[in-house]
């Protein structure tokens, strides 16, 4: 599947349906993390629905993706499966990874979830290999890399940066910039307005892009070049998509950190309300069509989830398994 | 066997006949191709002539980079063998190493796998110093996932290295500074030897020595010595994989002996000697002679100045006065 040329009220609806789906799968989340249905740690991704949703529409299933732990958004966004997604959110055998990566390391190459890593910038030269490999075989296949703008400040972004940009890899590089670095704010700990201006240093094959990821249309034809560009061989690009993070670091995060004008700010700027009536106005759907959806989707993480409540956890036997492909 | 070939020849017939053999074996590191001198050590030259620039890429000075793209490419189905010239410069890609490439299989429960090569080259004796001399491969025995590997003949080397290469987990191959010139009987074509045995190298009744890499070089003498001169039968056992292990020769040779030896050119704190002694001691107590010695370099940096560099070393003669010791 992949998005139409120019955007439009179908191309808008595309991007809300994913963008929609993931807020739902994160209010569940949250709601099972604060009745206690769930322990585990959880990075939300709300606030960054937009930013996955326009990128991901314009992705095949053979493209690649690397996340991060707060990845969840990317991953529903890349058509991972519900049900071994949140099993292993679960820690259970039938979950992607068997109950041995959990949330911060999904895994599931059939819809192109190659590695969501736990640390910092370290997916970015993966990402390199992945697009090296698709150059050499000739493949029509790009490689999606996501981060935060925390990550912009580590070595591995800069050698990765450089490396794509000298051998042109069919690679994006996307930096979610939500405005905070765990719990420093992006001024205190990056000198520059806008990430995407660190393209520059790595020459005219990379390209650079910020745009505000919580605006679809925005999103969605900033995602369409920058694949295509990847797509035809033409370079990689760095794509800098502004938004905001609304539920701190990690689940439970009190945020005192942030200052509340600026929330308050951000929030007017919400941009899952902001899709709803944009869908709405464009005439792509109406406001009982989306409750709609909203139930169709509720039933549909709700039967997964109760698929991930009832999987067994592990056997023990597990701990053994998967260290060496050669070793019992 | 016909002729005879040195370490180095050792490494670019495995190297060349890798790559003839499976298109998916690619390479990458500083300097690797021919335009830029085929290696810095000259193991890669001509493989970028024959094999092409696409197959043989010569990279920045970035071991993230390098180590990550290797990763990412074998997640992709290729078979990459990464260059980091100097063992020390390893360092700079622990995060690529250690939190990705040794647990990215179990991690995805098995979904995915790192099927790399790692080749460097380290060793003191050549005046280099505290930061172009250390053996590291402790380091890597400690984290479960990665086969770690060091040849002791020319003849090995061949056959450990191909079998690195069509390995399906991340192997990190070591190749000594000192000896890259000492020759040894060629092996056949399409050598291979399996990764995780050990080999018992000289057959003995009074004493084992185990070890790998170059201290099995001096082992060999002064066992050959000891029979004619003293009527010491002693039995050397070559780990070749230093992890994981092969517990089965040694404990089988030791619990022959009685005795046991362990050498390495690492120094002696928290090294694979200590692992090797406290398992035998686990296993064997009861059946010991004597305690289990160990010869080792000293548990400081590489020094320059040779007359230090020579201090900081082991020494055969340590070596042969650990043997007669277990016989007193």
């Amino acid at each position: 599947m992949t998005a139409a040329e120019h955007y439009s009220p179908s191309a808008l609806m595309d991007v809300f349906r994913k963008a929609l789906f993931i807020n739902v799968v994160d209010e569940k989340m949250r709601g099972l993390l604060k009745s206690g249905g769930l322990v585990a740690v959880y990075y939300s991704p709300r606030g960054q629905e937009v930013v996955a949703a326009g990128m991901g529409v314009h992705l095949k299933p053979s493209d690649y993706l690397v996340t991060t732990y707060r990845g969840i958004h990317d991953q529903l966004a890349k058509g991972m499966p519900l049900k071994l997604l949140f099993a292993e959110y679960f820690a259970k055998v039938t979950g992607a990874c068997k109950g041995k990566g959990g949330a911060m390391h999904i895994t599931h190459p059939e819809t192109g979830v190659m590695v969501t890593t736990g640390v910092v910038g370290s997916g970015l030269p993966i990402a390199n290999g992945l697009a090296w490999a698709t150059q050499i075989k000739k493949e029509d296949r790009v490689t999606l890399v996501t981060f935060g703008d925390g990550a912009s400040n580590i070595g591995a972004f800069h050698e990765a940066l450089n490396l794509a940009s000298l051998w042109k890899l069919p690679v994006i590089f996307m930096c979610q910039n939500n405005g905070y670095g765990e719990c420093t704010q992006y001024s205190k700990a990056t000198p520059v307005e806008n990430i995407s201006e660190r393209a520059a240093a790595y020459g005219p094959n990379l390209a650079g892009v910020t745009v505000n990821g919580n605006d679809p249309q925005a999103m969605w034809e900033a995602s369409r070049d920058a694949v295509a560009r990847a797509r035809a061989g033409d370079g990689p690009t760095l794509l800098e998509a502004k938004t905001f993070r609304f539920m701190g670091h990690y689940f439970g995060d009190p945020g005192a950190y942030i200052p509340k004008d600026e929330y308050a700010a951000a929030m007017e700027k919400d941009p899952m309300p902001a899709i709803r009536q944009a869908v709405i106005e464009s005439g792509a759907a109406s406001e009982a069509e989306i409750k709609e959806l909203e139930q169709e989707y509720s039933a549909q993480i709700d039967e997964a989830l109760k698929f991930a409540a009832d999987s067994p956890a592990p056997e023990l036997e597990e701990i053994s398994r998967d260290i060496y492909g050669d070793a019992a | 066997m016909s002729g005879t070939i040195n370490f180095t020849q050792a490494y670019q017939r495995a190297l060349y006949e890798s790559m003839e053999a499976d298109p998916s074996v690619i390479m990458l590191g500083e300097d690797i191709a021919d335009e830029e001198g085929g290696g810095v050590f000259k193991v890669t030259a001509g493989l970028s002539t024959k094999f092409g620039a696409e197959r043989v890429r010569t990279t920045p000075i970035s071991e993230q980079a390098i180590v990550g793209a290797a990763i990412g490419a074998s997640l992709a189905g290729m078979r990459p063998i990464a260059e980091i010239m100097l063992m020390n410069f390893i360092t700079v890609a622990m995060d690529q190493i250690v939190n990705h490439a040794a647990k990215l299989r179990f991690m995805s429960g098995g979904q995915t796998h790192v099927p790399i090569t790692i080749r460097t080259r380290t060793g003191a004796g050549i005046g280099a110093a505290g930061q172009h001399s250390d053996m590291l491969e402790a380091w890597f025995a400690h984290v479960a996932g990665i086969k770690v590997v060091v040849p002791s003949t020319p003849a090995d080397a061949v056959g450990l290295l191909s079998s690195c290469i069509f390995d399906d987990d991340p192997c990190l191959f070591i190749e000594d500074s000192l000896t890259r010139t000492v020759s040894g009987p060629e092996p056949d074509p399409g050598h291979r030897l399996p990764l995780g045995k050990a080999h018992v190298d000289r057959e003995g009744g009074d004493v084992t020595v185990i070890g790998y890499g170059r201290p099995l070089l001096d082992t060999r003498k002064i066992a050959a010595k000891l029979a004619d001169e003293e009527g010491i039968s002693v039995e050397i056992v070559d780990l070749r994989t230093v992890s994981p292990w092969d517990k089965e020769t040694v404990l089988n040779s030791v619990a022959k002996t009685g005795r046991a030896v362990v050498v390495h050119e690492a120094p002696r704190s928290f090294g694979v000697g200590a692992e090797v002694a406290a398992t035998i001691q686990e296993e064997l107590f009861g059946q010991l002679k004597a305690p289990v010695l160990r010869a080792t370099s000293r548990d400081v940096t590489v020094p320059f100045a040779r007359i230090l560099e020579q201090e900081y070393l082991y020494k055969p003669a340590d070596i042969e006065s650990a043997i007669k010791s277990t016989l007193k």
